[in-house]
């Protein structure tokens, strides 16, 4: 069974209750459509375990085939680093992808424009995109979005009942050896 | 007197042929990667080889498989690597799967006669005729180091040859 090579750090883009019993990891792309679609899914699932999950967001861009999903990642790195990952993680799913959208969020989170655009100019944060890239393919990574419940590759579909199923056996396998 | 010829192993033959395994001298081959042009195994003896059976172009999973190796092949180079995928399929029909997945690594054609390389390395699905998901890294003597059957719908990832890659002596 593939299993999560890269422990969750400080690195990576955390929401929900730090001390949570349960991880859920996702390596995720952007411009890809089931991404998207599971991207409702995701907030579903964290709506329905609230405290007893947090979630973890990393990329995993298919270059060749999704032209815009590295700049989208870049994107998204360029506002974790001044604090708003988040609102730009979800905005590009929530948007048709490309620079008009990206220089819009910078100005809706007043981050600076300009240093928007030399980042993706200057690829400042592709070691960071190509970093979780590398990570998700040690991880048995295999097509986006792939899940990971604690550490634990989930072949299962990317469904609510799905996720939230295999989530909630987790939690119930924790209270049962606890 | 005549001998009344029993086929043996009636069960066995209807499973699947068993992977060559890891110590085995990869059996070499020479197919097509384009309509006009061929590649041997033995052409790339010195580097490390990884060679992706897979089932079919087109078919979603195999279009993740070989867009997923594509998006890897900087790992791959880092080990002095060259893929090799391999199907059935024809080569003008790699050709524009290929074109259409932006694939930047040889698809190669099992294609006449119909999946002989697969059945030299077992990983051929007889009476489907079409080739397993099946992975081998071969070192640099020619030698398969690893050898990885998936089931026919999961697309087994990179983590498997990255860490068999990895393991292999310089």
């Amino acid at each position: 069974m593939s299993t999560l090579q890269v422990p969750v750090s400080s690195a990576d883009h955390v929401q929900g209750d730090p001390h949570a019993p349960v991880t859920l990891v996702e390596y995720g792309d952007y411009q890809c459509p089931a991404c998207g679609a599971a991207f409702p899914i995701v907030k579903a699932v964290q709506k329905h375990f609230g405290k007893a999950l947090r979630f973890v967001f990393r990329n995993f861009p298919l270059t060749q085939i999704h032209p815009e999903a590295e700049s989208a990642a870049e994107t998204a790195e360029f506002a974790g680093a001044h604090g708003h990952f988040w609102e730009v993680h979800d905005a590009l799913y929530e948007n048709q992808l490309g620079l008009p959208l990206y220089l819009a969020l910078a100005e809706a989170l007043n981050l600076p424009e300009a240093a928007l655009r030399e980042a993706l100019e200057k690829r400042t944060f592709r070691p960071k995109v190509r970093s979780d890239f590398m990570g998700g393919l040690k991880s048995g990574v295999n097509g986006t979005p792939t899940f990971f419940i604690n550490g634990k590759r989930h072949d299962g579909a990317s469904d609510f009942d799905s996720l939230a199923g295999t989530i909630a056996a987790e939690l119930a396998q924790l209270e049962t050896s606890s | 007197m005549t001998t009344v010829c029993i086929e043996p192993q009636t069960a066995e033959r209807q499973e699947q042929a068993e992977l060559l395994r890891p110590g085995t001298k990869a059996p070499d081959f020479t197919l097509h990667v384009t309509p006009d042009q061929c590649l041997s195994l033995s052409d790339l003896t010195g580097k490390p080889v990884v060679i992706a059976f897979y089932p079919a172009d087109w078919s979603p999973v195999c279009g993740d498989q070989m867009t997923l190796y594509n998006e890897a092949l900087p790992e791959f180079e880092k080990y002095g690597a060259e893929i090799l995928g391999i199907s059935v399929d024809g080569a003008w029909c790699h050709d524009a799967f290929a074109k259409h997945q932006h694939i930047h690594f040889p698809l190669l054609s099992d294609f006449e006669p119909k999946g002989a390389v697969a059945k030299q390395y077992g990983a051929y699905r007889e009476g489907e005729g079409i080739c397993q998901r099946a992975l081998f890294v071969i070192d640099r003597n020619g030698v398969i180091a690893w050898s990885y059957l998936s089931p026919l719908a999961v697309n087994p990832g990179a983590d498997g040859i990255l860490q068999a890659l990895e393991r292999l002596p310089d």
